[in-house]
């Protein structure tokens, strides 16, 4: 045998590299890849541009509007009452959350206040869709990464509060449930207790996901530090609701805005992370699907007696003024800056959904990352097509 | 007109938080400050000078604070021209009209302007537990040249934002890294956000669900919407 010293080792270790640097530098070439628009990996018709380098990414652009509906200017040919039917297909996996901030602008406008078992029951059907649309992003995330088992628990989960926003609202993904001041109907009898029995089974589900993913090796070797976010460029881009909370950003429309809800009322605790990264944003979105469940047993145990409509009159007319409200939806910050002219049809609706925020910080966050790693930070900022093209 | 809803609301509260914004802007802006609205305990509106909008960005951002970039749009304030035809044809023989309405009078809403476009904006303050406000930006786009100067370089979520506001109603942002199409496809003619721009489902075929706000036979209660079609 012969005895190879320190020195000779080292020697062998640079001339390896030295050959592989070469090598680096003669093989790559550029090369465009297409990420979509039909792709599994994309749920949604969003297409990627990604210039890549070998395995890097030189550039990558996302390329929307392959859905676009044309939202805000069917609302200007809508009356108030029938924009809630439009609006519910924005973010379709949380469709309540969607009507309320619109509602909640129109009253603003004309100075309506929706009685307490209103809203009692928003708030409670506000948290409930947000669990229903965080379940399938635990599940989906997981089948982003390989993992399949994940998407299966997801899917049967969500369906026991589907069906208990069924019961109430008639419909599982679109309600249409919200009026101006106040709802459309009262809760069927008996549904709070099966409700908080729901809850349980939506708290066992988390406890799965944890156990089955957060220790994984391999997911955590396949989210930790990817896709950093710091949170000065999180604001510049307007990232906001667990994207903006993984950054370490301590702001939640919920607690911090609360009129129109109850959520001032209730135990609940706003959850942040200071990673910033892919984990970060799917640990954070697991503890509010906890805090959610809190908040629906809570909703359930208080809601009071009394009307659930205030008087309006049957042909709303919204007067004169511009309104702008925001709520914490659960894709994040979604708000209405509505225009009246004390019209039937509202003059002019600026919709500002969460992803489309959210996503257009994709070119900044995914230049320089690895091809794989391009799926897992699409999964981990979680959009909706329907969110970001309207 | 548009400006009543600020006297419908109850006159108590003050809102030393958002007067000071507004304070902070006059220091920082000067004359460029053009109008300003309070809701107390709601919100407030600034407009600014067109000249002006790059710097309000910089001072809000940096000044004030307001890092969190909410979002970017337009306002046409063109009344649609096509009336309320645009609601369905039904709806215009229950008014009494005939023949192709003309626009009306461009009326600007709170913080009052002169031309027909508007550039709207939302930033706020976010991540102080008890400390969150946001303010609306404003500022007129001139009618003989489409244009403002970009956010982009201040708020780099700017971005998407003026992108679909160029494609939507044919505003220029000086000063933007790529003016490209976001949604629409490539050789679409036309700003299809701008008030003249018809939207043709509806010149084809009326709305079915208009039949919601024809007034019940019978019932007393409220205005008739045929009433209300002649007023714009």
């Amino acid at each position: 045998m012969t005895a190879i010293t320190d020195r000779q080792k080292l020697q062998y270790i640079a001339a390896q590299a030295a050959d592989a640097r070469v090598n680096v530098e003669l093989e790559t070439e550029g090369m465009t890849l297409n990420i979509g628009p039909q792709h599994p990996a994309t749920h949604g018709t969003l297409r990627i541009v990604a210039r890549l380098d070998g395995e890097q990414v030189i550039a990558a652009e996302p390329i929307c509007g392959y859905m676009h509906r044309g939202y805000e200017k069917l609302t200007e040919v809508r009356t108030y009452a029938q924009v809630t039917t439009l609006v519910n297909r924005i973010d379709w996996l949380g469709s309540f959350a969607n009507e309320v901030p619109f509602i909640l602008a129109a009253e603003q406008l004309m100075g309506v206040e929706a009685p307490p078992r209103a809203q009692w029951i928003r708030t409670l059907l506000f948290e409930m869709s947000r669990i229903s649309n965080l379940i399938l992003f635990l599940g989906d995330m997981a089948v982003q990464l390989g993992a399949v088992t994940p998407a299966f628990f997801a899917f049967r989960d969500r369906e026991y509060v589907l069906d208990q926003i069924e019961r109430v609202t008639g419909g599982r993904f679109h309600p249409n449930f919200d009026r101006i001041g106040g709802l459309k109907d009262d809760l069927p009898k008996g549904w709070l207790a099966d409700t908080k029995a729901t809850m349980d089974k939506v708290r066992s589900f988390c406890d799965e996901i944890e156990t089955l993913l957060m220790g994984a090796e391999i997911f955590q070797a396949r989210t930790r530090g990817i896709g950093v976010i710091p949170h000065d460029v999180a604001q510049q881009y307007g990232l906001s609701g667990a994207n903006a909370r993984a950054s370490g950003i301590d702001w939640d429309l919920r607690r911090d805005q609360p009129s129109g809800m109850v959520y001032s009322e209730l135990d609940w605790k706003v959850i942040t992370h200071p990673d910033g990264d892919s984990f970060a944003r799917f640990w954070v979105r697991l503890q509010e699907v906890r805090e959610a469940a809190k908040i629906v047993e809570q909703c359930c145990d208080g809601v009071p007696g009394g009307p659930i409509m205030a008087k309006v009159p049957r042909i709303i007319k919204v007067p004169a003024g511009e309104a702008w409200v925001s709520t914490e939806n659960p894709l994040g910050e979604m708000g209405y800056y509505v225009v009246s002219k004390g019209d039937l049809t509202p003059f002019r609706v600026k919709i500002r959904s969460a992803s489309f925020n959210n996503v257009a910080i994709a070119p900044w966050i995914l230049r320089g990352v690895y091809v794989p790693d391009i799926i897992t930070i699409l999964a981990s900022l979680y959009f909706i097509l329907g969110d970001i093209d309207r | 007109m548009s400006d009543t809803t600020a006297t419908d609301t109850p006159p108590a509260p003050t809102d030393e938080l958002r007067e000071q914004l507004i304070a902070k802007l006059g220091d920082a802006l000067g004359d460029s400050l053009i109008d300003s609205h309070l809701l107390p305990g709601t919100d407030v509106w600034v407009r600014v000078a067109t000249d002006a909008w790059a710097e309000v960005a910089e001072v809000a951002r940096h000044k004030l604070g307001a890092k969190y970039f909410g979002f970017l749009s337009v306002i046409d304030w063109l009344p649609s021209p096509f009336g309320r035809s645009m609601d369905s044809e039904v709806d215009r023989v229950l008014a009494g009209e005939s023949g192709t309405p003309e626009a009306g009078e461009i009326v600007q809403g709170v913080t009052g302007g002169d031309s027909r476009f508007q550039v709207l904006a939302r930033v706020a303050h976010v991540g102080e537990p008890g400390n969150y406000w946001g303010i609306n930006l404003k500022a007129d786009i001139p009618d003989d040249s489409l244009e403002v100067s970009t956010w982009v370089k201040t708020y780099a979520g700017a971005d998407w934002h003026e992108r679909e506001a160029w494609e939507m109603f044919g505003i220029g942002f000086v000063g933007h890294p790529g003016l490209r199409h976001l949604y629409l496809p490539g050789d679409f003619e036309g700003h299809p956000m701008r008030k003249d721009f018809p939207l043709l489902a509806r010149q084809v075929k009326p709305w079915p669900g208009i039949v919601d706000v024809e007034p019940m036979p019978g019932s007393g209660d409220d205005d008739a919407p045929a009433e209300e079609g002649a007023e714009s």
